[in-house]
Order: structure tokens, then C-alpha cells, then sequence
């Protein structure tokens, strides 16, 4: 057989030997990885986004079973077919012989204080016109979700305003004054009254103190009792200043025509509990994108309203992204000084190796384990323990003995400490060993040679640690139910009040909001959307918590660029 | 001829060289790294201010002996040793001994060059700020010294602050020696220190070796022969962990006493 001659073999062999569907299999695994990773933030940056773009309002008349013709005002939400069976079963309709399928068209009616749900199927067959009324409005409202209607009149004091055919432009300027007044209430309310209990608690707690330690002399008490006297004068103050508030914000209230059940109808607000009013059919695109953005702003900076299925969820993010950064800030020396004893100090042996194998399959434990272990031993035994040492003044009420934001990132940094270790030792087994001679013989001791060059050496290593721990925590949801995370905090885990930062507080988190609003919300179907918004909302923290870690790993990398050579 | 008898060596040939002060005495050094014995009864006093070369065929226990001298063998695991090391009268296998403090008067250069991953400067400054030398001016003084002494000065003098790495081998290697010299050591022990240089970077680290051997001793392991005889002024050769002979290299190389020894510079085995 000549080199030139492979007439022995198959095309197919031939194809095969040479590689090439090799490549294809490769270049297609990596294509699939792509379009999953795209795939998934595209669907639900879509459909989180969605939610935030002011969509026009329909107003639909269409013919009932009974032949009646109704008519509803609302937004379209969905469109899905069901069969006809399931359409007559449901309905008790019989369907015309010829027809097969039912489109069903999902419609956000709102008003839910009056018709009792948020939304209608109406079916497409039974439509007969569909307009889209100019002056309707969307006002969204502290409670009961949207309302749709017609401005009709505006009165101040139960007394009519008379605008000079501009009715909304006053509406609007009225509105304005009330949202006004309503973030000067919240903030009283928020901060100065939080402010006051949070002194008048700790008072009540330091004469707890003085009674448990048999040193509640007439002279403290007095003292303390003074101080209290104190922040009650200025909790009277605040307590007026918010009634004068309260006052003003009643004083005006809007009409507006609604549609319910077919039916024109009036309804009287008071603009106290309007959050925003549109009129979307009025806008043009370029208002829309601004109206846009507005919304998007104020889903990341607002706090929950109803059940957490409106307003914003801004507490979620920041106690996310806290309790990321306690963890980090615990895991990593930790982490590393575990690895440098394992790996510089410690004789090798098989002691070692078993150690380093446990170590290794920690990672590998279940997460809601690590909360089990939380739960169990730092806040009950832990947390217990030292209210019992130093909290005693706050019993029966648990200071540290119950779930919290220290106790979430302590039992966090438990579960990723094996990632950190086996990165940090592997950083540690790559700088040569001619390096540390190199610095042993020029006088230094072990921990200098540890500390001045070998350190910064593996710090990138280091880093790279981190950065897993931090993805793996970041999207952990499980254990943190056990340790800290609840469906609304009063408070942040950080604020004006004295030391600031309140590690034994509980806080909210933006994986466990996903889990409830997606499923324990009363109103599953108006929640939905920010299911996809909150998600897309977590991947973005993550990425942006890696991003910075990554970026600090580059920067020493390329200081420490010793390794290459 | 058995192998075993051809080793049996008299302590004897590892003599005293006459005229010289001595600053190292090695007696009855044995070395075991677990239960394999790597130096046999090495006997030998190294005279100060001379360069003393070590050659022998690879696995022969030179670098073995010289890091013996600053106690490098001491982070190898297993590693356990018997006799005497002193330095100028000390025995430096003393229990009381400060292992970093005689590190500092014992300088090693190692084989291949092995900067930090920090600037130049750093590097040269490396052992200063160990030994609590933080003053910028002071500090800038023996940085430039120390560099001069190591004759790249001229090269890097625009660029103390860029990254060691980004130097040449060569270069790399003087400024290796450079920030062994800082700390002024009274000794500095060179394991093959050219050997993974090109031949004008080797050319600059003999010249070099030349011009230090005024201040310092200097203990230098080198597989090159022609190395040994053009940089030294004593000469030992070891074989498989003996010291076979030992005396001035002029004498070594043109008289070996030894048959091993003579076998070796000609050539007949390696």
C-alpha cells in the first residue's frame, strides 16, 4: 500500500480520522452553552422587563352568553387557546357545531375593589369592538392594585375644584403635592419615630440591665427615667408634626368614572392613596420610555407594598448584597488561613490528606444542611449562649438567639469555605519553591517569607475563591430560610441608629422574594412579571459582585505575573 | 576493582591549604536524606576571601554540601545530619543559633534566577526592610551600592520601579546577586549560578565572581570544569557524596593526586 494510496479505507473512516467532527461536536456544545445562557436572561429580561412599559388601555365590548352586550377597560395581558370542550364544561356554553378551538384574550381589568379580581377572560369570538379611549387613566394605588377610569372632578375639602378646563393638569399638580407630603410622613415615620423606640428600647433594656444586675438604685432610675421623659417629649413633637401631615395629605380627593361589570360608575379617591396616575393611550413613544425608566427606578428603590406583589424591592437587594459581602468578608481569611496551615505549615501525611478530602466534600453537602447546622448550632446554641451572657436584659425576646443577617452569612461562609481553601491551596502549591528559598536565604523567617512574598503571590488565587464563593452564596435560597430571611423586614440591616450596622437583624433577599412572590402571594397572576423582574434583578447583582472581584483578581494578577515563567 | 574500595578515601586529602585564613571548617559532615546517605565524612576547611569551586558529576552531593552551609537542607523533609559545620569558629548547627540570623551572613544564589514578583528596587531591598531598614534615604544608598557591586546598575538604573520579571536571565541573575550582597553578607554560595544563562551572561557572572571575591568568600558549585578553573582558587572534587580531593586549582587540575579525580577533568567519566 503507497502513502498516496488509502483506497482501503472508507470515506467515513477517513472523515472521522481526520478530526473534523470532532471540531463540529465541540464548536456545538459550546453554541448550545451560548444560546442556553443568552436564552435564559433574553426570556427573562423580557418578560421582567415587560412589565414596566406602560401599555395602552382597551376598551372592549363584547356579546355575553345570554346575547347582552357588556363592555370592559383594561390592559391586554395574554392570549391563549383552550378547547372547545373545556370552554363549554366551563362556561355551561354550547359552541356553535363548526367551531373547534376558543381564543381567550387575558385581560388586567383592575378595580379590584369593586368587581373582586384583577383580571377577565373574554373570548375572542364574542369581541364586536374594541377602542382605545383617550382620557382613561391607569392610577396605581397603595391598595387594591390599578384602577382604570375617567378623571371626572377634583374637590378639595369635600368642596368641588373648579379647573379652567385643564382637569388633569391640576390633578397632576395636586398629585405632586400629595406624593410630597406623603414621602415627609414616611420619613417621619421611618426615621425619626424609628429613631426615638430605638432609643426608648435600648432605655428600657439598660434598666432591665440594672435590675438584673441588682444595681437599680433610686439615682439611675431616676436617670433613666429622665432620658425617657426626654424621648417621649420629642416622640410628642413628632406625633404632631405627622397628625398636622396627616391633616393636609386627606384634603383632596378625585373622581373617576369607571366601567364595572358594564356598568359606567363613579368612584371617589382620595389622592392619599394614589401612587401614580398615566394616561397611556395619550402618550407617545419617546413619554413611554421615560415612563419606562421612572418604573424600572422605582422597582429598585422602593420598598414592597401588598404582599410584596407591588412597589419595589429595594430592601431585598440591599440585603443581598450585604449579606454577600458579610460572608466574603468572613470566608476569606478564614479560608486562607485553613489553606496556609494545610498547606505550608502542616507535615504532609495521611492525616493531612484525609483532612484535605473532608474539606473537599463539604462543597459537595447539600445547602439546606449547612441551615440545619445553622440553625442549630449558631443561632440556637450560639446566639443562645451569648444571650444568655450578655442579651440577658432582653429576655425573654432573643437578641442573637434567633435567625439574623450575621448568623445567614456565618452559615454561608461555612458552606463556601472549602471553595476558598482548595483555590487558595492550589495558589499556594504553584509559587516555586526557588522563590521561597530565595527569601528564606536572605534571612527571612517562614511567616515573613509567607507574609511578604508568598501572600501576594497566591492572592489572585485567593481571589479566584472568592469569586466562587461569592456565586455560590449569592444564589443560595434554601439554607437562608432557616438562618434570616423573611418575606418583609421592617428594617434594613443598616441604618442611622447607633452602631449602624444591626447584624441580628433580619432581612430580605432577592432569591427568597423570587420564591415568594412566585408562590406564596395572594395574587399569583399580577405577581408574575416581577418573578421574571426579580430574577433577572439577582443574575445582575451577581454579575456585578463577580465583576468587581474579578476585576481586583486581574489587577493582581498582573502585579504577581511571576507564576507564567 | 570494586567500586566500594576506589571511594575509600583518607581524610587526609582534604588538606589544610597553607597561608590562608580559614573561614569555614566542615568536619566529619555526614548527610542522610531519610535512609539514603548523600555525604560521606566530608572534611574541609574553606579559606576566606577565595573563591572555592565544587565539581563532581550530577547526583555527587556538591549542592547537597553547599546548602549545608546556611542550612537549607534544613526544610527538606527527612533530611538528618551528623559532624560539624563552623563558621569563623561557630558551629552553626548549634542549638542556640538564630537560622535566619545566619542566613543573613551566609548569601545563596541559586541556579535559576529567582527574582520576586516585585519591582527592582523592592527586590534589592528585599533583605534590608527584613532586618528593619525602612529609611528611603538609607535604603536608597545600599540599593544602588549593591546593584553597582553587582555590575547591573548601568542597566536598570532608569527603571528600579518596573517589575524584576520583565529583566533578561542574565540580568535576573546579577540582580539576584545584587540583593544577596545588599545585606552584606560574609559569605555567599553560588549553586551553579550560570548554568541556565546564555555564554555572554555567564562571561558578566565570572567577571563578576572575580571582582566580589575581594570582599566576600565565595563557595560556588559549577558542572562546568573550565567554569571551575577560570573563576576559582580552590578547587574540590567530590564523587558520590565523598570528598575525593581538595586543594588549589591550579594544582587540581594540572596534578590531580587522585585517579578519580584526574579521570574526571579528562573526561573519562561524567
Amino acid at each position: 500500500m503507497s502513502i498516496i494510496d488509502r483506497k482501503d479505507q472508507s470515506a467515513f473512516s477517513l472523515w472521522w480520522k481526520s478530526g473534523n467532527p470532532m471540531i463540529w461536536i465541540n464548536a456545538g456544545a459550546v453554541s448550545i452553552s451560548l444560546i442556553m445562557v443568552f436564552g435564559l436572561l433574553g426570556l427573562i429580561a423580557a418578560r421582567g422587563g415587560g412589565h414596566f412599559w406602560p401599555k395602552e388601555i382597551l376598551s372592549i365590548e363584547y356579546k355575553q352568553a345570554d346575547g347582552s352586550v357588556s363592555s370592559s377597560v383594561g390592559e391586554w395581558i395574554d392570549t391563549d387557546v383552550i378547547s372547545k370542550i373545556r370552554y363549554e364544561e366551563s362556561t355551561g356554553e354550547i359552541l356553535p357545531e363548526n367551531m373547534r378551538d376558543v381564543e381567550r384574550w387575558m385581560i388586567k381589568v383592575g378595580n379590584r375593589d369593586q368587581s373582586g379580581a384583577d383580571f377577565q377572560w373574554i373570548s375572542k369570538f364574542q369581541i364586536q369592538k374594541i377602542t382605545r379611549p383617550e382620557q382613561v387613566v391607569a392610577v396605581e394605588r397603595t391598595e387594591w392594585g390599578t384602577l382604570f377610569g375617567e378623571l371626572k372632578s377634583l374637590s378639595e375639602k369635600g368642596v368641588p375644584v373648579k379647573a379652567d378646563g385643564d382637569l388633569w393638569a391640576e390633578f397632576e399638580l395636586r398629585l405632586d403635592r400629595t406624593i410630597e407630603l406623603r414621602d415627609a410622613i414616611r420619613s417621619l415615620e421611618k426615621k425619626e419615630i424609628g429613631r426615638v423606640n430605638y432609643q426608648l428600647e435600648k432605655l428600657r433594656l439598660e434598666r432591665r440591665g440594672l435590675e438584673l444586675d441588682k444595681n437599680d438604685t433610686p439615682e439611675n432610675l431616676k436617670e433613666i427615667a429622665l432620658k425617657e421623659a426626654e424621648q417621649q417629649k420629642i416622640y410628642k413633637v413628632i406625633q404632631d408634626k405627622l397628625a398636622s401631615l396627616n391633616h393636609q395629605i386627606e384634603r383632596d380627593k378625585a373622581s373617576f368614572e369607571i366601567v364595572n361589570a358594564g356598568q359606567l360608575k363613579i368612584v371617589e379617591l382620595p389622592l392619599s392613596v394614589i401612587v401614580g396616575a398615566i394616561k397611556p393611550n395619550l402618550m407617545s413613544s419617546t413619554e413611554k420610555l421615560g415612563e419606562y425608566f421612572v418604573n424600572l427606578y422605582h422597582f429598585m428603590v422602593d420598598d414592597p407594598r401588598e404582599a410584596n406583589t407591588e412597589g419595589g424591592i429595594f430592601p431585598a437587594i440591599f440585603g443581598t448584597i450585604m449579606m454577600v459581602l458579610l460572608m466574603t468578608v468572613m470566608v476569606t481569611p478564614f479560608g486562607v488561613i485553613a489553606a496556609v496551615y494545610l498547606r505550608e505549615y502542616a507535615t504532609q501525611g495521611p492525616m493531612i490528606r484525609m483532612i484535605r478530602i473532608a474539606v473537599n466534600n463539604l462543597a459537595g453537602v447539600p445547602s439546606i444542611v449547612y441551615g440545619v447546622f445553622g440553625l442549630g448550632f449558631f443561632v440556637y446554641f450560639l446566639g443562645g449562649n451569648i444571650d444568655d451572657l450578655f442579651f440577658s436584659a432582653a429576655k425573654p425576646a432573643p437578641t442573637l438567639g434567633t435567625p439574623g443577617i450575621m448568623w445567614a452569612a456565618l452559615t454561608l461562609a461555612i458552606m463556601t469555605v472549602p471553595v476558598v481553601i482548595v483555590s487558595t491551596e492550589e495558589g499556594l502549591t504553584r509559587i516555586p519553591r526557588s522563590i521561597r528559598e530565595g527569601s528564606l536565604a536572605l534571612g527571612a523567617t517562614r511567616f515573613e517569607t509567607l507574609r511578604k512574598v508568598i501572600l501576594p503571590m497566591a492572592s489572585p488565587s485567593i481571589m479566584t475563591g472568592v469569586i466562587l464563593a461569592i456565586a455560590r452564596a449569592a444564589g443560595e435560597v434554601a439554607p437562608l430560610m432557616l438562618v434570616g430571611v423573611v418575606k418583609l423586614a421592617p428594617d434594613l440591616p443598616m441604618d442611622g441608629n447607633f452602631p449602624f450596622v444591626h447584624l441580628e437583624r433580619k432581612f430580605m433577599h432577592l432569591g427568597f422574594h423570587i420564591y415568594d412572590v412566585g408562590f406564596q402571594s395572594p395574587n399569583v397572576e399580577v405577581a408574575r412579571p416581577l418573578v421574571y423582574a426579580t430574577s433577572f434583578l439577582l443574575v445582575l447583582v451577581i454579575i456585578f459582585l463577580n465583576l468587581a472581584v474579578i476585576l481586583m483578581r486581574n489587577r493582581l494578577r498582573e502585579r504577581y505575573r511571576a507564576m507564567e515563567n | 576493582m570494586s567500586p566500594k574500595a576506589t571511594l575509600d578515601i583518607p581524610a587526609e586529602t582534604a588538606a589544610i591549604p597553607e597561608g590562608e585564613n580559614i573561614k569555614i571548617e566542615v568536619r566529619d559532615l555526614n548527610l542522610f536524606y531519610s535512609e539514603k546517605q548523600a555525604l560521606h565524612d566530608v572534611n574541609m576547611d574553606v579559606p576566606e576571601k577565595k573563591v572555592t569551586a565544587f565539581i563532581g558529576p550530577s547526583g555527587c552531593g556538591k549542592s547537597t554540601l553547599l546548602r549545608c552551609f546556611n542550612r537549607m537542607n534544613d526544610l527538606v523533609d527527612g533530611v538528618r545530619m551528623e559532624g560539624s559545620i563552623c563558621l569563623s569558629g561557630q558551629d552553626i548547627f548549634a542549638p542556640a543559633v538564630d537560622v535566619a540570623e545566619l542566613r543573613r551572613q551566609v548569601g545563596m544564589v541559586f541556579q535559576k534566577p529567582n527574582p520576586f514578583p516585585k519591582s527592582i528596587y523592592e527586590n534589592v531591598a528585599y533583605g534590608l526592610r527584613l532586618q528593619g531598614l525602612n529609611k528611603r534615604h538609607i535604603l536608597d544608598e545600599r540599593v544602588e551600592w549593591a546593584l553597582k557591586s553587582a555590575a547591573i546598575w548601568d542597566e536598570v538604573k532608569d527603571r528600579l520601579d518596573d517589575n524584576a520579571m520583565g529583566l533578561s536571565g542574565g540580568q535576573q541573575q546579577r540582580l539576584v546577586i545584587a540583593r544577596a550582597i545588599a545585606i552584606k553578607p560574609e559569605v555567599l554560595l553560588l549553586d551553579e549560578p550560570a548554568s541556565a544563562l546564555d555564554p555572554i551572561s555567564t562571561l558578566k557572572i565570572e567577571e563578576l565572581i572575580y571582582e566580589l571575591k575581594s570582599d566576600y568568600t565565595i563557595l560556588i558549585v559549577t558542572h562546568n570544569m573550565q567554569q571551575a578553573a577560570r573563576v576559582s582558587d580552590y578547587t574540590a572534587f567530590m564523587y558520590m557524596g565523598d570528598l575525593v580531593e581538595f586543594g588549589s586549582t591550579d594544582r587540581l587540575f594540572t596534578n590531580p593526586k587522585e585517579k578519580q579525580t584526574e579521570d574526571y577533568i579528562t573526561g573519562r567519566y561524567g
